[in-house]
């Protein structure tokens, strides 16, 4: 069977550096932080109080009550990032009448619904006291479920959870779906919601910066003195496609997926290795079949903690040898945006791709050993770029990687 | 609840959060318009009816109260007979 060539025709965002393409385009050239100090994180018991900071979008006027009531937080900065990645693709309403388009996209957690709604249970001693909505935003699949009802989808329809390599997941899973005739268009992204709930535990195990002086300055990825994430969310979409579909429709095509590497780390929960990511890494290149000098810049996964970023600095290393592409992480300005970063910072790098910058690794002071001998971009780069590689991991070892190329006929 | 409750009070109260959560006009709550229609409900709109009353007249309605109730006005007198 001959493999089908996958393109990207759409692409939207709502982000704490950003609600759309054009102000997150904004933010990245210019390295602008989205990270704020959250004194109620304290208030409960936060050991650390720094977070993405994004509003919730007003959806009445524009969505009917109904699914607004079945959506959660993270539902929310889907769908608005999902309006704006197909007004790009040129996909309107009628077209889900006519064309069978899939929906696969990344999450990880319903929390904060999940406790609201039990909340409510516990204190009325009555179920139905949570309302007719509330079982749709506390399952895992809200996400999809949601976007799929209200755009009206017929094609494959599923959440996939791989923790923070979800969005990346996504990506991949449904370039692979496409590549092989599965499906002929589907809508992929990631999802985190933004809220003390959610990230509680997480904190708890002590992952997350204490650097609360400058809340801008503590998400600094690569740099020696970095102690840990900042967690953050929102939504990223992208529009996956056969070329013939995207060409024979007129669409934009931003890029072209050409490689998908996922692997196992096959060890600790939460304690990442070089193994895995390395082989990840590998098999994306080996499938996309290009020569490593062919790309340009990877942005890397680097949360901000210790040993995640020497170890990925080590994977690239082992990885690309003498090739040093420009690398950079944009979790310095965005946070780790969790069970989105996988499919936001596809979103950012294919804004850079289009834009011809590299968005800087800000708060890189003094990288350590392993991060001083990778090409990490403190400050924007201008440059023209056809190629950039993006990696995503997560707790379990779960680790994905994706190849963008510009799209040459 | 409130013992004392006016079947006026009953009718804005009711169409107050009505307007608000089903986000109709008020001019189409009419006394003698059907409650479903109107409000464009369906099976899970009931549960959160049933959430409405409870947090507005502080009473819990069992779903197969619904069944009688067709129009704005046997909602009314419902809601009335319950608080009155």
């Amino acid at each position: 069977m001959k493999l089908r060539r996958v393109v990207i025709t759409g692409m939207g965002a709502y982000s704490c550096i950003g609600k759309n393409v054009e102000e997150i385009r904004q933010s990245l050239y210019t390295g602008k932080s989205g990270i704020v100090y959250d004194p109620t994180r304290k208030e409960m018991g936060y050991r650390s109080a720094l977070t993405g900071h994004l509003e919730r979008p007003n959806l009445q006027g524009l969505l009917h009550r109904r699914y607004r009531g079945y959506m959660a937080e993270e539902g929310e900065y889907a769908y608005i990032a999902t309006l704006e990645a197909l007004k790009q693709a040129k996909i309107e309403d009628s077209f889900f009448d006519t064309h069978e388009v899939g929906i696969l996209y990344g999450n990880d957690s319903t929390a904060n619904a999940t406790v609201e709604t039990n909340d409510i249970i516990r204190a009325k001693k009555d179920t139905s006291m949570a309302g007719g909505g509330a079982i749709f935003q506390c399952m895992n699949s809200t996400v999809s479920m949601i976007l799929s009802t209200i755009f009206r989808l017929r094609g494959i329809n599923f959440t996939i959870s791989g923790a923070c390599a979800s969005g990346s997941h996504s990506i991949g899973m449904a370039y692979t779906m496409i590549r092989h005739g599965y499906q002929d268009i589907i809508i992929c992204g990631g999802a985190q919601e933004v809220n003390a709930v959610t990230f509680a535990s997480f904190d708890g195990i002590g992952a997350f910066s204490i650097n609360e002086i400058d809340p801008t300055k503590a998400s600094r990825p690569f740099d020696k003195n970095r102690d840990g994430l900042v967690p953050s969310g929102g939504g990223a979409t992208v529009i996956l496609e056969t070329l013939e579909s995207a060409l024979s429709r007129g669409a934009p095509i931003l890029g072209e997926v050409i490689g998908y590497g996922f692997s196992s780390n096959g060890g600790h929960i939460s304690q990442p290795n070089v193994d895995g990511p390395s082989r990840s890494l590998k098999m994306c290149i080996q499938d996309a079949g290009i020569d490593i000098k062919d790309i340009d810049y990877i942005n890397a996964h680097a949360t901000s903690t210790p040993i995640g970023d020497m170890n990925e600095a080590k994977a690239i290393n082992e990885v690309f040898g003498e090739h040093k592409p420009y690398v950079s992480s944009t979790k310095g300005m965005t946070g780790h945006e969790c069970w989105m970063a996988g499919a936001s910072e596809i979103v950012y790098s294919l804004i850079m791709m289009h834009n011809n910058f590299i968005a800087p690794n800000i708060n890189l002071d003094e990288p350590d050993e392993d991060s001083a001998k990778i090409n990490i971009a403190t400050t924007t780069i201008d440059k023209n770029f056809d190629v950039f590689l993006s990696n995503s991991f997560g707790f379990g070892g779960t680790n994905s990687t994706l190849l963008i190329k510009k799209y040459k006929a | 609840m409130n013992t004392v409750m006016t079947m006026d009070e009953v009718v804005s109260i009711t169409n107050k959060f009505l307007v608000e959560e089903f986000e109709v006009e008020l001019s189409s709550i009419q006394p003698d318009a059907p409650v479903k229609e109107t409000l464009e409900l369906d099976s899970l709109d009931y549960v959160d009816l049933v959430v409405l009353i409870d947090s507005h007249f502080g009473f819990k309605v069992q779903q197969q109260d619904f069944k009688g109730i067709i129009t704005f006005q046997d909602f009314y007198y419902f809601l009335y007979n319950r608080v009155k």
